[in-house]
């Protein structure tokens, strides 16, 4: 409950600071709110606490809360220069504070409803967010699609609930699964979870439902990007985990073929068209969705251990991520070049710190040792030849493949000699998270199973 | 213990010379390489007391999947410890008169590759030997991307994705094998095992996927294509690592992994692999003739080479085994004193195309003297070490397959043919305007042909040590095959 309630009386706070025009500190107030919502996590740790039988903060929970909470904490100390410009910074620091509670209520629900306010209380912030930069065309375009289509997406899961609703009478996922795990599965019902599979793929930007993503992450302003692309799909995976962890497991042979199809189709599809791309933030976008579908796998092969393995993933990635869009971010106010490779070029020379840093984050992404986004995709593999999908696993490196190919068209970039010769100053905010990000990247490596064995 | 502080040191050395600049780094790097080889040495008089157990170190690393950290070494580990221990310092010290910019940086990525080799060479778990096989990988990459030479971008990228497309085997071989071992270890024995219990087709997969891998990194034909460019667009000390301790990684490879794990497919589909070599020996050689690149050269040379070898470790047999092992030590000294030799000429001269050159021994008689013994031990003439390796080698591939060494053997005959022509080309002959000014050699160019030199004739006159350290752990490794 504790958890809950910080978080939105930040959001309720940093209103109340806007009518107070307090500015300057501000930050550190939700900084310090973060890291105490942390420490309510870790007591709460094994404590399974259930609230009115609508969600439960089991360790499940607690350990995503954990994860969403740092990943905020290290972006809003990266997002400083974000809130300085905008002279609306309370509204933003609220929708970014009520985008976290509704990211709670994603990793800890026990029942449908709260799920669907969950992903609710988390969608119409970041609308409004990617519009943040009313003047720009492109931000404006970016909330409207995600609006319209993340609307659509949002119906398609209400309907799949109802239906759902109707062949088994239960709103909560203990109820559903015991329902479905003691009846044969009907027409019904098996149309209900395809149908909340479709809209939460949607959510997670996998394919055949990731064509939202790549405008939405160009458009919107670069940290509202990095937020949507580590918070956001971190929550989201773990939402989409449990709905399928606690309410269908028992008919997972049913369904399991989908996902299958889901991650082999996505890590192909976004891999060959990102390996296309000459534009850093679509990339990215691309790249992302990549990593949606190796994520994806972790639910084909849901098991006792998948909840551990998605924790590590998310982690690593969005650490990875953090690192990369923001890099991207300060390269490119620093270049006449736009958001194009080229704004790399010679990026060693101008400043080495960057340089190594995006280095090591995009070998991590690209699965190579011994950064642990090499574990985080042995893990993925290991597990799906365990359940005996070879052939996604073989998708999963052809993937890697290419990936390798457009990560490394960034890295040649920047070890390139250019023209321009200008230094790059590195502001304190940003190396202070650079060096946190990519200690974390080698030391995740060294102890893997620490994280991966939590849930 | 004394295992892993062989692979330690070259990584705090790697750390210590990216934060000295590069003012003192020849010195710092060359003293750091000694130390290093000193503990291998040290090493060395361990295993010869024959205390094998000392030399092995083991700690859980990932219990839950299985993974330890755990690292040991035998005879043949030894030996190629040895090598790129003993490569390093005298690769530092060829360097001494060329001036890299960052030279620090350069100093520390060749030694985290080195502690990477290190590694993959006493690694005796499956997952721990991929990480360092793959980590070997990126300190070689900066090292041509930032030092190389023209189209450096693109060979190096090449080269790149190619080595990874067949590590990627690997790993799913390894992960295959994983799953069929009864406890879910990566431990060496329980692989071992695992891969002894599997159908013969299973373990003809399981080899070809390995086999990919391996022979992409030495490189054999048909997968030898990133290396002629890679080769020259590298950086003389990145091509002596590469080409000298690298390549070997992979051979070292084949012996470690791949014979003792699936001893049925290679008896059975092992013929495929030797004759994969024979043409691989036969094509760069025929290829290396018609070069007119000193470079290009010496890099076709080395597919010959480990073609041969390669050969040699599927022959499976005794001499084979041990040839191979000796060859891969000569190839590596030898491999390393080509490239020191194309330097010396390249830095002078401003050219290593062959028919620019001519008559360089009336001018550099010393350097001349020692260029040909190089030569001579690359056509593997009597006492000289090549002989002992390729000697062994076409014996032993003989007794397996009669017809693969009579063709093999013409490794000999045409390594003679491209080996004297280039010598005969750049230092025989009328000096012509560019070659009659060859400057003299200087003092550390010297020393640094002598040591090569020296090893090539003392391992050529007396390979009797040698052939001892990999000797009981050869006839280990053939008792568990049969």
């Amino acid at each position: 409950m504790k958890e809950l309630i910080i978080l939105s009386a930040l959001g309720v706070l940093s209103l109340i600071a806007g009518l107070l025009r307090i500015k300057r500190p501000f930050m550190v107030v939700v900084i310090a709110g973060l890291l105490l919502n942390i420490g309510f996590c870790i007591m709460d740790w094994n404590h399974n606490e259930n609230l009115f039988n609508m969600m439960t903060l089991d360790n499940f929970a607690l350990a995503f809360t954990i994860l969403s909470s740092s990943l905020a904490i290290l972006w809003f100390i990266v997002a400083q220069a974000y809130f300085q410009n905008s002279n609306t910074f309370s509204d933003h620091y609220a929708l970014v504070l009520f985008a976290m509670t509704g990211g709670l209520l994603m990793v800890s629900f026990t029942n449908m409803v709260m799920l669907f306010l969950g992903i609710e209380v988390l969608s119409i912030p970041l609308f409004v967010l990617a519009g943040s930069h009313k003047t720009s065309m492109r931000s404006n375009e970016a909330a409207f699609k995600y609006f319209l289509l993340g609307a659509f997406a949002s119906a398609f899961l209400l309907f799949g609930i109802a239906l759902l609703y109707g062949s088994t009478g239960h709103f909560d996922n203990a109820g559903i699964s015991a329902f479905l795990g003691a009846n044969k599965l009907s027409g019904m019902a098996l149309a209900g979870i395809i149908l909340m599979l479709g809209a939460m793929t949607f959510k997670v930007s996998a394919a055949p439902f990731h064509f939202w993503a790549p405008d939405v992450y160009q458009g919107s302003p670069t940290m509202i990007t990095t937020f949507m692309a580590t918070f956001v799909k971190t929550v989201a995976f773990a939402g989409f985990f449990r709905l399928f962890f606690l309410s269908f497991m028992a008919v997972r042979s049913e369904y399991a073929m989908v996902f299958a199809v889901i991650a082999a189709l996505t890590i192909l599809v976004s891999n060959l068209i990102a390996s296309a791309q000459s534009n850093v933030k679509r990339l990215l976008a691309y790249s992302s969705i990549s990593h949606a579908g190796f994520m994806v796998i972790t639910l084909l092969c849901m098991n006792n251990s998948s909840a551990g393995v998605l924790l590590y993933y998310t982690l690593v990635y969005s650490i990875s991520s953090i690192i990369a869009f923001s890099i991207f971010k300060w390269v490119k106010t620093h270049s006449t070049e736009n958001e194009e490779i080229s704004a790399f070029n010679g990026l060693l020379r101008r400043s080495p710190l960057l340089a190594v840093v995006m280095t090591l984050a995009l070998l991590s992404m690209s699965g190579i040792p011994p950064l642990s986004g090499f574990m985080a995709k042995y893990m993925v593999f290991t597990a799906a030849i365990t359940n005996g999908y070879m052939w996604v696993a073989i998708c999963g490196i052809a993937g890697s493949l290419m990936a390798v190919y457009y990560y490394f068209k960034i890295i040649m970039a920047m070890f390139a000699d250019a023209p321009e010769t200008s230094e790059i100053k590195v502001p304190g905010n940003l190396k202070f998270v650079l060096i946190v990000c990519s200690i974390a990247l080698i030391a995740l490596m060294l102890f893997p199973s620490q994280i991966s064995s939590l849930i | 213990m004394l295992t892993l502080l062989l692979i330690l040191i070259p990584l705090i050395s790697g750390f210590i010379l990216l934060f000295t600049g590069s003012k003192n780094a020849r010195q710092i790097a060359l003293v750091l390489s000694l130390i290093e080889f000193g503990f291998a040495l040290f090493a060395l008089n361990i295993l010869k007391s024959s205390a094998t157990e000392s030399l092995s170190y083991s700690i859980p690393w990932i219990p839950s999947m299985g993974i330890s950290f755990h690292l040991g070494m035998d005879g043949i580990s030894m030996l190629m410890v040895l090598l790129s221990t003993l490569l390093m310092p005298l690769i530092i010290y060829s360097s001494f008169n060329k001036r890299y910019s960052n030279s620090h940086n350069l100093y520390a990525l060749m030694f985290i590759m080195q502690s990477a080799m290190v590694g993959s060479f006493t690694a005796m778990d499956g997952f721990l030997f991929y990480i360092f096989w793959e980590v070997s990988l990126i300190p070689i990459f900066f090292i041509i991307l930032m030092w190389g030479g023209e189209n450096r971008q693109k060979t190096t990228f090449k080269f790149f994705i190619y080595t990874l497309f067949g590590s990627l085997f690997m790993l799913l071989a390894l992960i295959y094998l994983y799953l069929h071992t009864s406890t879910h270890s990566f431990d060496i024995q329980a692989l071992y095992a695992a891969g002894r219990s599997l159908s013969l087709t299973e373990q003809g997969l399981i080899m070809g996927a390995f086999f990919l891998a391996f022979a992409i990194k030495m490189p054999i034909f048909p997968f030898h294509t990133w290396q002629p460019s890679t080769y020259v667009a590298a950086p003389t000390p990145g091509v002596m690592l590469l080409g000298g301790v690298m390549s070997k990684m992979a051979t070292y490879g084949l012996i470690r992994w791949v014979l003792p794990m699936v001893p049925d497919g290679v008896q059975e589909y092992g013929y495929l692999i030797i004759s994969l070599s024979v043409v691989s020996i036969i094509y760069a050689s025929c290829i290396a003739i018609i070069q007119k690149d000193f470079k290009y050269l010496i890099a076709y040379a080395s597919i010959a080479h480990m073609g041969l070898i390669s050969a040699g470790i599927f022959a499976a047999n005794m001499q084979s085994l041990q040839g191979s092992m000796v060859e891969m030590l000569s190839h590596g000294i030898n491999t390393v004193g080509l490239f020191f030799v194309y330097d010396i000429i390249y830095k002078r001269m401003h050219t290593s195309e062959m028919s620019k050159l001519g008559g360089i021994r009336g001018v550099e008689s010393r350097f001349a003297f020692m260029f040909f013994i190089i030569v001579l031990s690359n056509v593997a003439l009597p006492f000289t070490n090549g002989f002992i390796g390729e000697f062994l080698l076409i014996l032993g591939v003989f007794q397996t397959n009669m017809l693969a060494a009579s063709f093999a053997g013409l490794s000999i005959i045409l390594g003679a043919v491209y080996m004297l022509r280039a010598y005969q080309k750049m230092m025989l002959g009328e000096t012509n305007s560019l070659t009659s000014h060859f400057p003299k050699l200087e003092k550390q160019e010297l020393i640094t042909l002598s040591i090569i030199v020296i090893l090539i004739v003392v391992m050529g006159v007396y390979p009797k040590p040698i052939l001892d350290i990999t000797e009981s752990s050869i006839q280990t490794l053939l008792k568990g095959i049969q």
